[in-house]
Order: C-alpha cells, then sequence, then structure tokens
C-alpha cells in the first residue's frame, strides 16, 4: 500500500510539474465554457435582412418597421429588383428577403388579402426555417391589430408554459453539453496519452516488473486525474451557476456523485484506448477523432436525438455522454432525484464496467 | 599524420542561469585523431558536443570546428561532420535501407553515391541480408553499428560519437571500436565521449571534464604516469576525488 | 528540392507503415461523414406529445385528432392528471403536454371563447420556440374550421383581412439538413486529420530523438519544414476528394459551383492548418502537450465557426472573434461553393483573407522552428 501511494505520488509530480499542461488542463475548460455559454446560440437574432417592396404604402412601411423593432432581425438593404436577389444571397451576409406585391396596401383594403414572399437563403435550413416562422409571427401580429376593431368569435386563446426554461435561453442547453465534452475529451484522453506513452518510452516495463500490481499500476496513473477532472467539474458547475445562472434545482451531492461517475467512464475508456494502442499517436488519433465528433453530434448536445434516423438513435445509446447529459439536465434544470435517473445512472455505471472488463481482458492477452 | 588543427576551443562556456553546465573549457583536437572526452554522467560533455556540432548556442568563448566558427557558421559545420548520439536516433518504422537512403539523401549525396556508399556499409557490417528489416526489430548493439556507418556516410572529417557503446554488449563493443579505428586511419578525426575506462585506452588522447571543466588532457600513457597509476580508470578516479 | 523528396518520401513511408494509423487516417473520417452527417439536424419532429382531456368532448377529440394526423407530433398518451403529466415530463417521456380544460367546449360555444393550457419542456429552447410555432399553427387551423362550422352566415360578410405569405427557400427547397452539414463536416475531417497529425508530428520526432539526429544535418530549416508538411497537405486533399465523392454519391449534394476553385482554396487553407500544427509543435516538448493545444484550439474553433450554429446569432465581439477562426472561412467557402455556385469573385474576401493567414502561420512556424537552442 506504501508502494502504491508512493506511485501516485510520482503521478502527482509528473503532472504538477509540468505547468504548461497544468495551465493547458485548467485554463482550457475556463476558458471553453465562458466562451460557448456566451457565444454559442442556436437562436436567432439580428439576422440581416433584404426588402424588396414593389408597393411601398403605409402598410409595408409599417410591416416593414415593426420588422425592423424586433430582436430578431435588422434590416440591411433595400433592393428594387428581382434580379438583385441571387447577387445579395451570394455574399452571404443577407439570410432573407421580404418581397411586398406591387399594390400590397390597396389589396389589403379592397381585397382584404395581400401577398408577400418570404424568400430566405436556406443554405442552413435551420436559419431559414426559423426565419420564416418569426416573419410570419409578425405579420400574424400585425394583422390581429388591424383587426381588432372586428370582434373575433369563437376563439380558442393557447396558454403557453416553457417549462425549466422559462427565457428559452439557449445557454441552459449548451452549458450540460460543454461540461460533458470536456469531461470526456479531458478524461479519456490524458489517461490514454500518459499510459501509453509510459508504454512507448519503455517505462510500463519497468512498473510492471516492479512489485507492482498491473491494476495498481494504472489506478495509480488514473487517480491523479479523476482529481484533476474533479476540480475540472466543480469549476465548471461554479461557472455555470454563478456567471450562467444555471439553476440547480436538485441535489448538489447527487450531482457531484454523477459527474465522478461519468469522469470515471471516461477514464475507463481512456484505459481501454490505451490497451488497443501502442504510441501515443495512435492513441490521441483514437481519443480526438473517434470522440470528439460522436460526442458532438450524437449526444443530443446540439442536436435533438430524437430527430435523428432511427438507426442513429439507436446508436445514440452507446455514447455515454448522451447518459450524461440526460442526468445533468435531470438534477440542474429538473430538479429530479435518483429515482428519475437511475437507469441512466446504472448504464453509466455498466458502461465502466464493461471498459474495464475488456482492458483487463486485452492486457492479459498481450501479457501471455 | 599532419599536426593539423580540427577543432580549436577556448574557453568555451553554456551556462544555464547562474549554473555553468560547461565552464570555460580549451583544447585542440588533431586531425585523423582519436580524441576521448571523457567525465561523469552529468559532467557536461553532452552540452559541449552539443555546442560544437551547431545545435546549442555557447553562452561565450570561442570555437571553430573544420575551420568554422559555431557562432556563424553552424550550418557549413554540419556539413562536414557526422554525429552519433547517446539516444539511438535512426527510425525504428523505417528498414535499413531506407534510413541509409534517407540520411544519404538529406545530406545531398547522389543516388549513385547513396546506392555505392549504401553497398559497401552493408556488407561491411555483415547487414547485407537484413537490410530490408524494420531497424525496430534489430538488437541493440546492430543499431547502434548502423548509426555509426549512417553517421560516416557523407565522409564527414569529424565524427562526434555520444557514449556509442553503452548498453552494448563486450565483443559488440569491440567490433564498433574496430570500425573506429578503421575510420580514424582513412583520415576521419574521432570525438567519442564514453564512460567505460578501458575504451579511454583506445585513444589517441584523452580530456577528462569534471563539473564543467577540463581538469586533465594528455595521451592515457602519460595520464597514468601524471596520476602514478595503472589504468585510466584509477586516473578518472583520483581526479573525482581530488574534486570532491 | 531533391533534399525535400527524400524527407517526403521518408514521411509517407512511415505513415503507410503504422497500419494502426491509416484506419485512422482514411476509414474514421470517411465513416464520421456517413453517419454523422445524418446526426446533424435541427428539425424537431416526432415531438413526443401528450394531452390531458378533462372535457372528454367530440370538440376536445377533434382537437386532439389534429395534432394525431400532424407529422410533427408522436401522440403518445392520455394522462389522467397534470400530476402524472409533470411526472412524464420529469422524467423525459413526453416533450409537450396540451392541457384541454374541463367545459372547454362548453365555453366555446357559450363564451365564444375557451382556453388551453400548453406545457414545453424548453431546456432546449430554440427547440421550444419550434414546437411553440408548430402547436400554435396546429391550433389556429382548428380555430378557423371551427369558426366556419359554427359561425352564422350573416357574421360571415365581416371578413377580416389576411396577409398570404409564402416561403421560397432558395438553394435548399427542401430544407434538407444533409445538403448543409455535409459541405461542413468534410471541412471538420480535413481539418482534424492535418492539424492533429502534422501537430504531433515533429513534436514526435522530438520527443523520439530523431529529431536531434536531423537537427546535425546541414538540411535547410524551410526544405526540413516542406518535406514534412507535403504528405499531410496530400493527404488533406485526398480526403477532400474521398470527401466530395461520397457527398455526391450517398448524399446527392449539390455542386453547382467551380471544384476546381474550392480545391484552390483547399489547397490554401490546408497550408494554414499545417502551419498551426507545426506552431504547436514548436512550442510544445511532448505529443501530449501538443495534442492537448491542438484540441484546444480545435474545439473552440469548430463551435464558433458557424457550422453548428449560426454565427449572425452570437454577440458582436464572439462574430469578431471568429474573424480569426480558419475554420469559420473554409466552412463559409465550402457551401457557398457547393451550395450557392459562388465564383472567385464571391469567395475572394474569404479566399485572400486564408491566404493572408497561411503566410503569417507559416513564417511563425518556420521562424520558431529551432534548428539551435
Amino acid at each position: 500500500m506504501k508502494r502504491f501511494i508512493g506511485f501516485i505520488r510520482k503521478e502527482f509530480y509528473h503532472i504538477f510539474r509540468d505547468r504548461r499542461s497544468l495551465f493547458i488542463l485548467f485554463g482550457m475548460p475556463i476558458a471553453q465554457i465562458l466562451l460557448f455559454g456566451f457565444a454559442i446560440t442556436n437562436e436567432i437574432n439580428n439576422v440581416n435582412i433584404a426588402i424588396l417592396d414593389h408597393s411601398k404604402d403605409t402598410s409595408t412601411l409599417e410591416i416593414i418597421n415593426k420588422i425592423s423593432n424586433s430582436k430578431y432581425f435588422s434590416i440591411k438593404q433595400i433592393i428594387s429588383r428581382e434580379a438583385e436577389i441571387e447577387s445579395v444571397f451570394q455574399k452571404g451576409k443577407i439570410k432573407a428577403v421580404l418581397n411586398f406585391e406591387k399594390d400590397f396596401g390597396r389589396n389589403l383594403i379592397k381585397k382584404k388579402s395581400a401577398q408577400i414572399q418570404i424568400i430566405t437563403d436556406a443554405t442552413d435550413p435551420n436559419t431559414a426555417n426559423s426565419i420564416t416562422n418569426y416573419i410570419n409571427a409578425i405579420l400574424q401580429n400585425y394583422l390581429q391589430e388591424k383587426n381588432k376593431s372586428i370582434q373575433l368569435d369563437y376563439q380558442i386563446i393557447p396558454q403557453t408554459r416553457m417549462v425549466y426554461n422559462q427565457e428559452l435561453k439557449s445557454v441552459f442547453l449548451f452549458v450540460p453539453g460543454v461540461m460533458t465534452i470536456i469531461l470526456m475529451l479531458v478524461s479519456a484522453m490524458m489517461t490514454s496519452i500518459s499510459i501509453t506513452r509510459e508504454k512507448e518510452l519503455g517505462t510500463m516495463e519497468i512498473l510492471l516488473v516492479s512489485p507492482l500490481k498491473p491494476f495498481q499500476v494504472i489506478i495509480g496513473k488514473v487517480v491523479p486525474y479523476i482529481f484533476l477532472s474533479i476540480i475540472n467539474a466543480a469549476v465548471i458547475v461554479l461557472l455555470s451557476i454563478f456567471i450562467f445562472k444555471m439553476p440547480v434545482e436538485g441535489s448538489l451531492i447527487l450531482l457531484g456523485a454523477e459527474s465522478v461517475l461519468f469522469i470515471i467512464t471516461s477514464l475507463a475508456l481512456g484505459i481501454l484506448i490505451s490497451t488497443i494502442s501502442d504510441t501515443q499517436q495512435s492513441a490521441m488519433m483514437i481519443s480526438l477523432m473517434g470522440l470528439m465528433l460522436p460526442v458532438i453530434l450524437l449526444s443530443g448536445f446540439i442536436f435533438p436525438i430524437s430527430s435523428m434516423p432511427a438507426p442513429l438513435q439507436v446508436i445514440s445509446n452507446i455514447i455515454p455522454a448522451k447518459w450524461f447529459i440526460i442526468i445533468i439536465k435531470g438534477i440542474m434544470l429538473k430538479g429530479v432525484g435518483l429515482a428519475f435517473v437511475w437507469k441512466e445512472t446504472l448504464i453509466l455505471i455498466g458502461m465502466t464496467v464493461f471498459f474495464i472488463a475488456v482492458s483487463v481482458k486485452k492486457y492479459k492477452i498481450r501479457l501471455d | 599524420m599532419k599536426n593539423e588543427n580540427v577543432i580549436e576551443v577556448e574557453n568555451l562556456t553554456k551556462a544555464f542561469g547562474a549554473f555553468k553546465a560547461v565552464n570555460a573549457i580549451s583544447f585542440e583536437v588533431k586531425k585523423g585523431e582519436i580524441f576521448g572526452f571523457l567525465g561523469a554522467n552529468g559532467a557536461g560533455k553532452t552540452t559541449a558536443i552539443k555546442m560544437l556540432i551547431g545545435i546549442s548556442h555557447p553562452t561565450s568563448g570561442k570555437a571553430k570546428v573544420v575551420d568554422f566558427d559555431v557562432y556563424t557558421q553552424p550550418e557549413a559545420i554540419k556539413r562536414n561532420i557526422g554525429y552519433m548520439s547517446q539516444r539511438f536516433a535512426l527510425y525504428d518504422d523505417l528498414t535499413v535501407q531506407e534510413n541509409i537512403n534517407f540520411f544519404g539523401g538529406i545530406y545531398g549525396l547522389s543516388r549513385k553515391a547513396i546506392r555505392q556508399k549504401s553497398k559497401d556499409s552493408l556488407v561491411e557490417l555483415g547487414m547485407h541480408e537484413i537490410s530490408s528489416k524494420l531497424v525496430g526489430s534489430l538488437p541493440l548493439g546492430w543499431k547502434q553499428k548502423l548509426s555509426f556507418s549512417v553517421a560516416l556516410l557523407h565522409e564527414p572529417k569529424i565524427v562526434f560519437l555520444d557514449e556509442p557503446t553503452g548498453g552494448v554488449d563486450p565483443i559488440t563493443r569491440r567490433q564498433f571500436w574496430e570500425m573506429i579505428y578503421k575510420a580514424a586511419d582513412q583520415g576521419t578525426t574521432i570525438f567519442v565521449t564514453t564512460h567505460y575506462m578501458d575504451e579511454a585506452e583506445y585513444c589517441d588522447r584523452v580530456s577528462i571534464m569534471v563539473e564543467g571543466k577540463i581538469e586533465a588532457l594528455d595521451t592515457p600513457k602519460n595520464l597514468k604516469q601524471q596520476f602514478k597509476v595503472a589504468s585510466m580508470n584509477e586516473v578518472f578516479l583520483k581526479l573525482a576525488r581530488n574534486i570532491e | 528540392m531533391r533534399t525535400i523528396g527524400y524527407i517526403v518520401q521518408k514521411e509517407f513511408k512511415q505513415i503507410f507503415r503504422n497500419k494502426g494509423m491509416l484506419p485512422i487516417i482514411f476509414i474514421l473520417p470517411i465513416l464520421q461523414l456517413v453517419i454523422l452527417s445524418n446526426a446533424a439536424t435541427y428539425e424537431v419532429k416526432n415531438i413526443k406529445f401528450a394531452y390531458i382531456d378533462a372535457d372528454r368532448t367530440s370538440t376536445s377529440r377533434s382537437l386532439i385528432e389534429k395534432f394525431n394526423a400532424s407529422s410533427y407530433f408522436d401522440v403518445l398518451m392520455d394522462f389522467p392528471s397534470n400530476k402524472i403529466a409533470n411526472f412524464a415530463m420529469l422524467a423525459g417521456e413526453v416533450d409537450v403536454v396540451l392541457e384541454i380544460p374541463i367545459h372547454f367546449e362548453r365555453n366555446l360555444i357559450k363564451e365564444k371563447s375557451a382556453t388551453l393550457g400548453i406545457s414545453i419542456n424548453a431546456i432546449d429552447g430554440a427547440a421550444a420556440g419550434l414546437e411553440s410555432v408548430y402547436i400554435n399553427q396546429i391550433i389556429q387551423g382548428y380555430n378557423r374550421d371551427i369558426r366556419v362550422s359554427l359561425m352564422d352566415t350573416s357574421h360571415r360578410s365581416i371578413k377580416p383581412i389576411n396577409i398570404s405569405s409564402s416561403p421560397s427557400f432558395w438553394y435548399n427547397t427542401s430544407l434538407d439538413y444533409k445538403t448543409f452539414m455535409v459541405p461542413g463536416i468534410l471541412v471538420l475531417l480535413v481539418t482534424m486529420i492535418t492539424l492533429f497529425l502534422s501537430g504531433m508530428n515533429i513534436v514526435r520526432e522530438k520527443e523520439i530523438g530523431t529529431l536531434e539526429q536531423i537537427n546535425v544535418t546541414p538540411i535547410k530549416k524551410s526544405q526540413f519544414i516542406m518535406g514534412k508538411l507535403f504528405p499531410f497537405w496530400i493527404i488533406g486533399m485526398g480526403l477532400l476528394t474521398i470527401g466530395l465523392i461520397l457527398a455526391k454519391l450517398i448524399f446527392n449534394t449539390p455542386m453547382l459551383g467551380n471544384i476546381p476553385l474550392l480545391y484552390l482554396y483547399t489547397s490554401i487553407y490546408i497550408l494554414v492548418i499545417l502551419g498551426m500544427g507545426l506552431l504547436i509543435s514548436n512550442f510544445t516538448d511532448t505529443q501530449q502537450q501538443a495534442m492537448f493545444i491542438a484540441w484546444f484550439f480545435i474545439v473552440i474553433f469548430i463551435l464558433m465557426s458557424g457550422l453548428f450554429t449560426p454565427i449572425e446569432s452570437m454577440p458582436q465581439w464572439a462574430q469578431i472573434f471568429t474573424e480569426i477562426n480558419p475554420i469559420k472561412y473554409f466552412v463559409e467557402v465550402m457551401r457557398m461553393v457547393l451550395l450557392k455556385g459562388a465564383g472567385l469573385q464571391v469567395i475572394l474576401p474569404q479566399l485572400l483573407k486564408t491566404l493572408a493567414y497561411a503566410l503569417v502561420m507559416n513564417a511563425l512556424a518556420v521562424w520558431s522552428y529551432k534548428k539551435v537552442n
């Protein structure tokens, strides 16, 4: 046991002596969470649009004013011909053109109906779709004001309640995701690299012939990273609470425990990667190339899993990050207890056991 | 053998902060000589070599290698020297032949010269049959001999060998020194560091470095006389003890 | 030139001899392109929808029927009480709960107005916004139907004014996400592979000690660096080619623009990334450090590139920050050229900025590469 503690101490020295890595290890997650928390949003606002007004009357003016007053849009350009749309879109700054038909105002009064065309640059379908929806909403609003005089009968009034996130802040979606991606990659990458590094430099053999048992060697290498990752997780949670005003509706202790579990899952994955790679290079490529995009794309971090094609929804189940994101969202935003996330917790535990079992097996084969 | 100096060093110093790894050393090496550069681990041998081969800037002092100044003409020096480091530095994931081709190529040898040279050295090394084997799979002794041949490929005027025989069995060491003699006979100057004191006996002249300074420099025979001992090993121990 | 050739040859041999790395360099990115492109969709569909029908009249049932008919909603179940519905939402089993209050039908007919309760899980704010739009569309449509069937004819003569808006989605009429994402993900893969490989390469030689051996040779800094980077440049261009072919064959991604122009841009872009990798290599001592730094930058660059989330929606300071993000330019150019058919004229600003970036990066890299300590 004493020997083992000595070994862990050596690992700590290794890490803490390398100031540059240490700086990266702690500085990066903080920088990333701040940057992303503030900057990344999948809402639209301040979208640049152009106006093509063939009518130029009071009603088009009223509508244009309404649109430019909304926080979603800023009117950047007035164009006069359809032919200009192409070049405007080509430049890429303008995302939509509002095309009022000729005699818009007159039609609205005389025929009670007028035409408007919402032309969007749909290379980004999400933005295009959102723009169309928001403009329609503004138009509806305009109509409601205009029709106020006419009492509408038989009205159904929906009262919508946005649960868990009343102001629809996208930070609530992204912070759990960023936290997950940081913990996952830092833990998996660091362990896999530090173990393969010993292999590559030949020092692993020296450790293995020492009286330490192989699993002690591995645990010794992993323990410092557990500490580092726990500190990282704590910093991220504090930042999200105090800077991004994320609520922690549920138990902080449970959140902590689940984070430790997820860190261990990631470390176990790192160990597994180290058993299948001989060089740091391949360990890194596997943990970076193999983990980064799947974690970003298949975990529900940015894109809703329920909208994915069925096979991908199935595949997403093997991504540990998916389950952890469900757990953090549950605890922080919904305030649920273990009663609601026990299933996800068990899955993470199961994955951890699986990763370790496979590593042990691979490791044994190697020694024979 | 002409009395022509190929290395001239005067008060060469390398300081890392307040610590002087190499402290004002001065010496000359003559053409065709086997010059032993001895010292305990950490005495500053490798640091000194790195300055001479142009990959480390001296803090102060003068040094000329093959008539070129280490401050201003490191690239010219590099064309005229060979170097074999204490860490094995060929590519493990290339074959014997590929390593030779590569290093020959970046020294600017013509294709024909490379072909001729590699044939000669492979025959000499007895590695003809295994030229298409990955270097990583060879035993250490073979790798070291191969390294030495590669360092000689471009017919340098001086070869710097930094502990070339570390960790190698006595028979291979013996063969290695035969290669060194052969190169020296052909006029190549050999600058070799070692901490095997028996190897020091093979050198024409040796210098002994202790804590950054050269404490002794002469032929092995003269040194033994001077310190009144029977072997270089005792010379070395005596010197080290004096310092302490 | 011949010297560079030797280095290039050596690098290629080392890359292709490393059987463990080959699949990571070539197969993994392609697999990811093919699979993950399907995952990146903001489309909101299969919304898990449940309802509490306290009214249980033909009106309430026909409203629910409307939701049933919509392709956006998966109508899951009928909850007997609010409490159970909340519970299901906590457990993540439903995203939207429609609550039809008791006397809904009676109020609608007698008081000419009735309310509905809607609860939306809003953790994903953007999705919640869209869901709310879809719900309102359905309810309004239903409302119109009701009016038509309940109003007497005399009332109908007072017609409210209406604006009919017709959306027109250019360049991607069917709003296909894959059209949008495939070029972007291809950008990522090309970038990641070239950055990681080049970032690790030189520091690896530092670590195993072969770099010192190279440094005592008379080879010039620039020769060495060019020889080192050229193979990765080739690999990057190769990946682009494979990626474009797959994009065409599997996703039928539109390729309206000039493909040689895309190659011209990419050939410069990869230089930026390689220069960056080399710079990282120069300032680190171990592969571990190098990878960490590379990882740090790549995550920031990816998430700030406009690939997944629109740049226009970022705060002003963040938008200014994206100006130094090379991935942003590549994503823009890729989409502009492939999807919009943009020509040289249009992408010239991006091209020039990337070129300047490449010059600066590589100058810094060559400058900071030290043969001498």
